[in-house]
């Protein structure tokens, strides 16, 4: 069983998974930034590689990315630093980029290259499911990542069950129809879409991500799906010039509202 | 063969790689437009429209002066004398029936010269439907006079400031106000490139381009075929459109000139065919110009409209299988060509269709061949780069 299915086996709800953008704030950040979010009680991890063009992406995420790229991130150096994260934790690690940058280092050069650094799972948000079953699918199972699809507002319930069934990761809900970006709060619109979905009865885990910022947008999610994403807020808060330690906990602990396990 | 497969595939290009939020748009339009744009009802409001709005056909004249200086047969298929001076509004008249056929409500679009800006704001004002275009910061400073045609056409212009804020970051933003409203809006793309449909429905929309052509040629010289079709290359819609007839027909030469900036290897250049690989962007596999860790590089031209690090994948694919040749031109040949175009034939053409008269420069014919150049606009936008540097023409120091 892969590490994202037993966590989900374990773990069926109030999952948090954080995005951060490796690179961002610094550098050499990566490692710390996983061991602070480990620490602080999240339950699985998304690494975004730095795009110069994020279609899908919000201001802030689209200027952490441009930062990192400037910093000199690179996937080579990526992989190294997930590497030797990986030494130190068992937590899931997803690894979130835009396909471009997959195809220039070679397609299945990055799948292999995923598995041995100690990724378990991908999202490609613009690789398209046909493009995937035809030609990546069996390089990604051959490298034993899982993949996670997304579904929005708009998607069919048609399709919503043919991406459940490619997914073996999660399904990521994108909460509402918009680029990445902390909003202020949930709308009944939805909150109808939430359970719409939750009665499809899906047989992937569903983790709701996009507009998750708080305690009260993430205890919200919550309610409909086995957890939620939150990415831009927790940029926003490594960028306030705080150690990523400090940030991290602070920002964890606003979101959870749990006391956090030490260690 | 040479036509788009069913999902979008030129060859190994094409496609449509785009996020989710995208997919119910893109596959309406994916699984409709070929029905739509077939209906009698559609053809008919269409041609309509291109013949007592856009003046079409636009005609094909005989250069005699530039034929002589060259010591060919050189015509030119006037695009520039379009409503709204460029061939882009024959895209705009054909994509604003469609939104309006699939019930949008809303229409965006992107620009570079502001050409298709305009076009798109013209439609709009055609069909009282609000429209948003979006536009690189700079590009907003070199295209001045568009910005206000565009104003006073009833358009919001909203900056573009992310990246090098030209061509390729306005389209980034107009897709991302496209995944934020995905119900009411039709994103009206002004070349051949994004995602499957977009370069083939574009290329239809332009093909009437080399339809024209080639009755005007048959009645100038007796043969629908030339020796050779020239076509400025930003993201290749009015190359698409002049090549389209000609695509199967090889002995007809298809030339596709694209912009070297200050020089294809100085690092200030957009041109593609020589400095891309193989990559995504806007949706489309294709050749684009990028890092090898794929971050796409921001390009340069002093052409608005050429200023783009990709180009559509029927582009790539007839320049990568040999059946188009690729020509790259700087700044400072396409503004020559300008001038002597102007004085010539008394025509001042658009700065990114300059680029394919100076490729007459380079480019190998005998004196018995017909050539077409595709002059796809008219160099009113560029008249303050014109003043700029014609003290420097003038003095030989171009
Ligand atoms: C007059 C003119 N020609 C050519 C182009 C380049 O576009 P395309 O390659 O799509 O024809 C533009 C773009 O703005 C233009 O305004």
């Amino acid at each position: 069983m892969s590490r994202l299915q037993s966590l989900f086996e374990r773990k069926k709800q109030d999952a948090l998974n954080v995005y951060f953008t490796a690179g961002y704030p610094a550098l050499d950040d990566t490692g710390k930034i996983i061991r602070a979010l480990d620490n602080a009680g999240v339950d699985l991890i998304e690494v975004g590689m730095p795009y110069s063009d994020p279609l899908a992406d919000g201001p802030t995420i689209q200027e952490s990315g441009q930062q990192a790229i400037q910093n000199g991130m690179t996937l080579p150096l990526l992989f190294e630093q997930i590497a030797e994260a990986r030494e130190h934790t068992d937590i899931p690690l997803v690894l979130m980029g835009y396909f471009n940058p997959v195809m220039q280092y070679g397609e299945q050069r990055f799948f292999d290259r995923c598995a041995a650094a100690g990724i378990d799972g991908l999202i490609l948000p613009d690789l398209p499911v046909y493009e995937y079953e035809n030609f990546y699918r069996e390089g990604i199972e051959k490298a034993g990542l899982d993949i996670s699809f997304l579904i929005t507002p708009q998607t069919s319930d048609e399709r919503i069950r043919q991406i459940d069934a490619l997914s073996t990761g999660f399904v990521y809900m994108v909460s509402n129809s918009a680029i990445t970006g902390a909003k202020s709060g949930i709308s009944e619109e939805q909150i109808a879409y939430f359970e719409r979905i939750r009665s499809m009865q899906l047989e992937s885990p569903r983790l709701i991500g996009f507009g998750i910022s708080s305690h009260e947008t993430f205890q919200t999610a919550c309610q409909y799906a086995n957890g939620a994403i939150i990415g831009s807020a927790y940029i926003r808060a490594l960028g306030e010039g705080q150690p990523v330690e400090e940030a991290t906990h602070q920002f964890v602990q606003q979101i959870l509202k749990t006391p956090i396990p030490q260690d | 063969m040479i036509a788009v497969d069913e999902r979008g595939y030129y060859g190994e290009f094409g496609g449509a790689y785009i996020p989710e939020m995208l997919y119910p748009n893109v596959e309406e339009l994916r699984q409709r437009y070929l029905e739509i744009m077939q209906e009698d009802i559609f053809q008919k409001q269409f041609h309509r429209l291109l013949r007592d709005y856009v003046g079409r056909p636009s005609p094909l004249y005989l250069a005699e002066r530039l034929s002589e200086h060259y010591n060919t047969n050189i015509y030119l298929k006037r695009e520039d004398l379009n409503h709204t001076g460029a061939h882009k509004i024959n895209n705009t008249i054909g994509q604003i029936l469609l939104a309006k056929r699939l019930g949008k409500k809303r229409i965006i679009a992107e620009t570079g010269a502001g050409q298709h800006g305009v076009a798109t704001a013209t439609v709009c004002a055609l069909m009282g439907m609000p429209c948003v275009v979006y536009m690189g910061a700079v590009d907003i400073k070199r295209q001045a006079p568009n910005v206000s045609r565009m104003r006073m056409l009833g358009a919001e212009v909203r900056p573009a400031e992310s990246g090098s804020r030209t061509l390729k970051d306005a389209t980034n933003e107009a897709i991302r106000d496209w995944i934020n409203n995905p119900v009411d809006t039709h994103y009206i793309i002004g070349s051949a490139v994004g995602p499957h449909p977009y370069p083939d429905m574009v290329a239809r929309f332009q093909s009437v381009i080399s339809e024209e052509m080639k009755w005007q040629l048959e009645e100038h010289t007796g043969s629908t075929k030339p020796n050779a079709v020239i076509a400025c290359v930003g993201g290749g819609s009015n190359a698409a459109g002049a090549y389209f007839h000609y695509l199967n027909e090889p002995d007809v030469r298809l030339i596709a000139v694209e912009a070297a900036g200050k020089g294809v290897h100085s690092g200030e250049s957009a041109a593609t065919s020589v400095l891309g690989t193989k990559g995504i962007i806007h949706g489309s596999r294709t050749l684009l110009m990028q890092t090898k860790d794929g971050q796409i590089v921001e390009p340069y031209s002093l052409s608005a409209g050429l200023d783009y690090p990709g180009i559509g994948p029927m582009h790539a694919h007839l320049i990568a299988s040999g059946r188009a040749e690729a020509i790259s031109i700087t700044d400072e040949d396409a503004l020559k060509a300008a001038y002597f175009l102007s004085k010539k034939e008394g025509i001042i053409p658009a700065l990114e269709t300059s680029h394919a008269f100076a490729a007459l420069d380079v480019m190998e014919y005998n004196s018995s061949d017909v050539i077409v150049i595709c002059l796809s606009g008219r160099g009113d936008k560029d008249l303050e780069t014109f003043i700029n540097h014609f003290d420097d023409y003038q003095n030989g120091d171009l």
